[in-house]
Order: C-alpha cells, then structure tokens, then sequence
C-alpha cells in the first residue's frame, strides 16, 4: 500500500493542483489570501499596471497590523510613512473591492492571529501571505506559507500561484511535558537541535503524543516559528482538538457544509505506511524552559545550561552575536539583569498566553524599573482579556496593556527597545536590531517572559511553581 | 529584465545565516514603491547610529567593488520580505552565491531576476580565500551552460536551476505571464473542487 499512502501534506497539495507540466512548477490554487500593509502596496500597483482586477475579491482579507500603534489607536498614525502604508492599504482596498480589517475595526489584529480566531483559515486549505509567520495556520491542518510580494500580485491576479513541492519531514515529539514547560519551549528546542537553516526545503509536519495533547492556540505557537529553521512551513493534522476549535467561529462553515467539511477533514491526516523524506523523534521529557542567548532563534539553550562554547565552523559567528548581546560563552544567564519584557507577537499574543500569563502574575508585582508589554494579538483578544478581568491583574502587576497589533515584534511602529537594553520577549527573532537598533532580545515562553517580569532578571519559571 | 551572462568581480560576504532584517531592516519599510531600498541595504553593518559609513564594512571597502555578492551559509533567512531583493538588485548586485539559500529569499530573487548560485561548502571557501588574495579577480556566470569560471584560474563549477525559472531569466518571462494563461484550467479547478469553502 505505501505506493499510494500520503502524507498530509501531500493529500493537501494534490488537492490543489491546477495542472503540472513537466520541468515547471506546480500551478496550485490558493483558497485563502491574507494581506497586510508593508508587503502588499507594490502588489496593487503591479495590478493597476496591467490594467487587471482581483481575480476572487472574497479570498483575500485585509489587515493593518505591522505599522500600527498600541497606543491611542483611535487617534491618526503619528508617524507619517507608517500612516501612508496604512493609508494605502485603504485606499487598495477599497479600489480592488477588498475586506479590511483596518485600524479601530473589531477585527483588525495580527493577520496570523485573526485567520484563525474568525475561522477563517481552515483544514485542508491552502494559504498564503506576504508574510513569513504564515506558517502559524498550519496548525489547523493545512498549507500555509510567506511569499514575496511579486507572489502577493500573482495571487491577487489568479489566485493561484507556482510552487515546486518540497520535501516532508515529520518531527515527532513524545512524551509529556515537564511542569512549566509550553509550546514555545518545545519549538525553540527544536530549532537549537536543528538550527536555522536544519528544514530549508522541506514542509514539516509535527506529530507525536506530545503534539496530540497541545491546545489549539499552543499548536499555533509551534508551527507559527517552522519558517525560524528554515522550512517553507510546518501543519499539524486536525482532529477533535482542531474541529472543537473551529466550530462556531464566524466565517467556520455551518449546518450541512460543516458536516461535509467534516467528513473530508477527517480523511487528511497522514496514511500509516507514508513515507517522509526525513523523520525527527524527541522526547518531550527532555526539554527544559528554553532561552535564547544570540541572535539567530537556532542560538537557544535549556534555562539551567550555559551559553555553548563555539564549536568549528560557527565560531565566527557565535563570537559576533555574543558581543552583540554583551554575553560571553559558558556564561549562565540565570540572574541576567533585564530592561524589557514584551509579551505579543504572532507567536504567543492569544487569550490562552494572556490567561497563563495572568494566572502567573496573580498578587505580584513587576520588579523595579522594568517596562512590561502585553500586546494582545487582536482587538479580540484584548477584549476577551478584559471581559475576563486579566486587564486588572495586569494593572495590578504594574505591566502595561497595550493594544493589538506587531508591535516590539519588529519596530516598524512605535514600540521598540532603545539600543543596549535587554528585553525577554514571546516573539519568534531575536535578529541584531529586530526590537529596535542594538536591541537585545532572549526569545522564551509566556511563562519565563512573566517570571523575568517579576524578578527583573532571568529566572527558571520552574522554582516559582509549587 | 533578462540574465544570460556576467563577467565581475566579487564583494566577499562571508558571515552566515545573513537573515533580511540585516538586508533591510524593518524600519526602512515603509516605502511603497520598489524603487530606492538599495541606498538602506545592509542599513545596520554599513552605517553607524549617526549615519556615518562604517569603514571595516565591505560595502564601505572601495577595493570591492562588483555585481556578484558572495555570502555565507543560510543566506537570506527570516522574513519574507521581497523589500530584500529590491535593496540588492537596486544596490547593483544581480548575483548572489552562497552554499545555502533561504527558500523564500531564493523564489524572490528569481522574481526580481536577481540569480541566486548554490555552490558547495567546499567551492565557497575557494572561491572566498581567491577573492582575498586577489580582489580584483573576475569571476564568469554563464546561465545557458550553468557554469561559474573564475578567470585566469582552474577554479570552476557548475550549478543547478530549475529549467522553467532558467528559461525566465534567459526570455526575460516572469510567474504572472505564466499564471495568467492558465486562467481556464482554474477556473475548471473551482468548479470541479472537493471541497465546500
Ligand atoms: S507579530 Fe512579528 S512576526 Fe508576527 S506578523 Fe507581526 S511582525 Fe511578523
């Protein structure tokens, strides 16, 4: 039978499939198209070029998230070439017919957060935006991946788009994880093990025992960052955790189409004998609380070990991003004084990081002279969050809730860590400059972000858990 | 824009895992045209908090001049911005070759007839060490043959790339021509999906 055993992700590209020819790429059909205002501006004006309009106008959705302030959203964007991309995305979508989930709307957020929370991205689909971290959606089961912006035009243009197949690799984890240790840490220890570039080429799919007993939101977590090891994107199979998600959402199929969306969602997972061109098996035991201590997210260690001592060929490269960080090699980093603590991101802003986070902080206060933003993922999740009374902990705690959008993710907007400081952030790249020019970022989970709030420095979440 | 061959010298990268927020930071974003990204390339290693050029960086080293950017490993890593390949084609490079490549950085380039060279570890570090000791050296890209000679030496390889985006950069096509005269076989797509949504 392994002849014709597939994996999901096969099952999910077949169906897709617009025509082959050999020597070309595959012409696949994109059913989801998510836009947002940095990558798509030259886009539209590559259609007004050709003088062609959007092929399927009810496929692509719209946010405003890179540029956005959380603060005073209400207000104009202060910055004036921010304000512009905004203000072209608007205009864009009003002229090409468009949904937007602008700035102030209900459901604006960060475009990998909102697909999902409005049942939007589904099982089975394929998705695509101009966007790495697009990778998030496979979570729920199905293709999704970044693409450059002459993508972004081509998808606009017919909605499809040319993709030569890449590999599979299935990374296993089994097991149970230890007290205090999440999502993130279990994808941050991957990408130390297989470092930034370990899938380039291949599409992976997450699976193991550890994996099946993940929330929803958590899966997001772990595919959101397969792009930080090189893979075009990582999904997860659906089943009842996935359907229990998405039944009820908004857009999420209803009546009769749920029960054939149903049907067809149950037949995708991998086929028992299918074959991956590589396989990776992990123990979830075996993964601490992670951190990272350069300036690639692969450059990660378990909270109770001391920075790596260079090994051949990488030494230049460690050398450079521990000056960078002001760090030196075997050094521990427990106790590391910090400045910051940013808690957003696509990778780890929904309502269950805000809940973990808010259950931690409970009665305590941030240490001295630290700044502490949660920046909830959508207008959603920062209205849940207050519904829910997670705000007033919040307060409590002396950390400053902001409003949705990118946010220290990447400085684009407003919210950047100044050059020097040190900020332990949920986000997923720890890049030179990424939070701001000569900012220093740890990459870790909620839970040792909220930790380091409270202590100032950089503790082990575990001695905090009785 | 079509590509059939170059003749250049070389500006030596050699630093791995070289991600696009280094190409071009976030900040310098905001643009909504393609044009001008190529004066912020490599905005952070090229010029200090003040804006004066960092001389120790390659960019800022007269003796390198060229079209060809040689880098290390894992070239192009991180966000999918094409803003990437804009800065590098509008700086005047139109070859990049490193062991590894990125995928997304590397379908980017393509699109913007930017070639992307996959050389071995082995080919890299030769090529690196002849530019040091001579900087003015010239190395050849032939695309019809896939070849890359560097000039007066034995040192040469060939290089792999899909034949349909090879035959793009020598016509000078690109993906929406192609995609745009599938139209009926998509729409016969839609109609005929398994699927509800
Ligand atoms: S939160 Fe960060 S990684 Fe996610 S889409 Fe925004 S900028 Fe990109």
């Amino acid at each position: 039978m392994s002849g014709t055993a597939k994996t999901l992700f096969d099952k999910i590209w077949d169906h897709h499939l617009i025509s082959q020819r050999e020597g070309y790429p595959d012409v696949l059909y994109i059913d989801r198209h998510f836009i947002h205002e940095v990558t798509s501006p030259q886009a539209f004006d590559g259609l007004r070029k050709r003088g062609i309009p959007v092929a399927r106008p009810k496929q692509t959705i719209a946010t405003a998230d890179h540029n956005v302030p959380t603060k005073n959203q209400h207000l104009p964007i202060v910055e004036e070439l921010s304000r512009l991309q905004v203000e072209t995305l608007q205009k864009n979508c009003t002229e090409f017919g468009l949904d937007l989930y602008g700035l102030g709307h209900e459901k604006q957020g960060i475009v990998h957060v909102i697909g999902p929370e409005l049942g939007i991205s589904l099982p089975g689909m394929t998705m695509v935006c101009g966007d790495s971290h697009t990778s998030t959606h496979g979570a729920l089961g199905a293709i999704a991946f970044g693409i450059g912006t002459s993508e972004v035009e081509q998808v606009l243009a017919t909605q499809s788009l040319l993709g030569i197949r890449p590999k599979t690799m299935k990374i296993e984890i089994n097991g149970t994880l230890g007290k205090g240790v999440l999502s993130k840490d279990i994808i941050l220890y991957i990408i130390s093990k297989i470092s930034t570039s370990g899938a380039t080429g291949y599409f992976v799919e997450y699976a193991g025992s550890a994996i099946r007993a993940l929330s929803m939101e958590a899966r997001m977590t772990i595919c959101n960052m397969s792009i930080e090891m090189g893979a075009r994107g990582g999904l997860i199979a659906p089943d009842q955790t996935t359907f229990d998600y998405i039944e009820g959402r908004e857009f999420a199929p209803k009546g009769e189409a749920w029960e054939a969306s149903l049907a067809w969602w149950k037949t995708l997972p991998t086929d028992e004998q299918a074959i991956y061109d590589k396989t990776y098996t992990y123990d979830a035991a075996d993964i601490e609380p992670m951190i990272t201590y350069g300036t690639n997210p692969g450059m990660g260690i378990g909270i109770q070990e001391a920075i790596p001592k260079a090994n051949n060929g990488e030494a230049a490269e460690l050398e450079k991003a521990l000056q960078y960080m002001g760090l030196e090699a075997q050094q521990s980093l427990l106790g590391k004084k910090i400045d910051y603590v940013f808690i957003g991101s696509c990778t780890n802003s929904r309502i269950e990081d805000l809940r973990l986070v808010a259950d931690f902080v409970k009665g305590k206060k941030k240490a001295e002279g630290i700044n502490v933003w949660i920046v909830p993922g959508s207008q959603k999740v920062e209205q849940q969050a207050k519904q829910e009374g997670l705000d007033k902990i919040f307060t409590a705690a002396g950390f400053d809730l902001r409003q949705a959008g990118c946010s220290a993710c990447l400085a684009m907007n407003e919210d950047k860590v100044p050059a020097g400081k040190y900020c332990v952030s949920t986000s997923n790249r720890n890049f030179e400059g990424r939070q701001g020019p000569g900012s220093r970022t740890f990459l870790a989970s909620p839970l040792t972000a909220a930790v380091a709030a409270i202590t100032g420095e950089i503790t082990d979440v575990r001695t905090y858990l009785s | 824009m079509k590509f059939t061959s170059l003749q250049s010298t070389c500006v030596p990268l050699p630093m791995e895992n070289v991600d696009t927020d280094q190409i071009i930071p976030a900040r310098y974003l905001k643009a909504t045209t393609r044009e001008g990204f190529g004066e912020n390339l490599f905005r952070d290693w090229r010029y200090d908090a003040q804006g004066q050029a960092i001389p120790d960086f390659v960019l800022n080293n007269p003796i390198y001049p060229g079209q060809i950017l040689v880098a290390g490993k894992n070239f192009g890593c991180g966000s999918s911005r094409e803003h990437a390949a804009w800065a590098l084609v509008d700086y005047g490079f139109r070859v990049v070759i490193s062991s590894f490549f990125a995928d997304i950085f590397q379908n980017n380039a393509l699109n913007n007839k930017l070639l992307p060279i996959k050389v071995s570890d082995d080919f890299l570090a030769a090529l690196f060490s002849k530019i040091e000791q001579n900087p003015q050296v010239i190395l050849s890209v032939d695309l019809p043959t896939q070849q890359l000679k560097v000039e007066e030496s034995e040192l040469s390889t060939s290089f792999e790339i899909n034949p349909y985006k090879k035959d793009c950069l020598l016509n000078g096509y690109n993906d929406m021509d192609y995609l745009l005269s599938q139209k009926e076989q998509t729409i016969l797509f839609e109609k005929n999906k398994e699927y509800s949504f």
